[in-house]
């Protein structure tokens, strides 16, 4: 089961830069390995990420195949009002998860 | 159908990769500063900090951040697209690495400058891209 650990801090003073840390968990499949019998483990990777606030996208990430497993990705944002964050990956096979996380902006 | 897949990227591959991100523009190296071990044991999971002197206003910021390896099947790792209410330019992650190789970060930047970093890491256990599972 895909499961995404999210870190944003609850409160925030308005105007502050606030560090989010996201992980999912995932495989990662490079599409680069065998198995014994010489066929290739066909790829199955997150291609991308995208984090919004209040609905305006704020940060974005293209995966490849060189991002380790359960893909951990942190970045900075500067918050102005109390709002929620979404965030959501998607990758091969299908692969659709989201989160989400909400602040309050002093 | 048979396909032969390269066992590493070809320094073609990379600059390809690279143009392909800041077109003819020309990369200067400075501005960006990439932290990540020199020495790894496990390349399957190494981490890797990015972060660009900017001082992100609305006026002035960190447009895109693109990693690139030289010796990994593909030379693409991964870009980052941040903007000007980011406050602070670096990101971390952590990626795989197949092998002891340079490792690139190029920022760009608002006023479409491109400002570049490379890191030599030694890897002790490669990646396992190739072998059979």
């Amino acid at each position: 089961m895909p499961s995404a650990l999210i870190n944003v801090p609850a409160k925030a003073k308005r105007g502050s830069v606030i560090e989010i840390k996201t992980l999912m968990s995932h495989i990662m499949e490079t599409g680069y390995r065998h198995t014994a019998s010489g066929d290739v483990v066909p790829r199955d990777i997150i291609t991308s990420f995208t984090c919004r606030f209040n609905g305006t996208e704020i940060f974005r990430a293209d995966l490849y195949p060189a991002i380790a497993a359960n893909p951990f990705i942190t970045f900075f944002t500067t918050v102005t009002e109390s709002g929620k964050f979404e965030f959501e990956w998607i990758g091969d096979k299908g692969f659709s998860e989201t989160a989400q996380a909400s602040i309050t902006v002093e | 159908m048979v396909i032969v897949r390269p066992a590493e990227a070809t320094p073609a591959m990379l600059q390809a990769a690279i143009r392909n991100v800041v077109g003819e523009a020309n990369v200067r190296t400075g501005k960006v500063k990439l932290d990540i071990p020199p020495l790894v044991e496990n390349g399957n999971t190494v981490p890797m900090t990015i972060s660009v002197t900017s001082p992100m206003t609305a006026d002035e910021y960190v447009k895109s951040i693109h990693v690139f390896n030289e010796k990994n099947p593909q030379p693409n790792i991964g870009n980052f697209y941040l903007g000007p209410r980011a406050g602070r330019a670096q990101i971390s992650t952590r990626i795989r690495l197949a092998d002891s190789q340079k490792v690139t970060a190029i920022a760009r930047l608002s006023d479409d400058t491109f400002w570049s970093t490379t890191a030599d890491v030694v890897v002790t256990l490669a990646a396992c891209t190739e072998e059979a599972i």
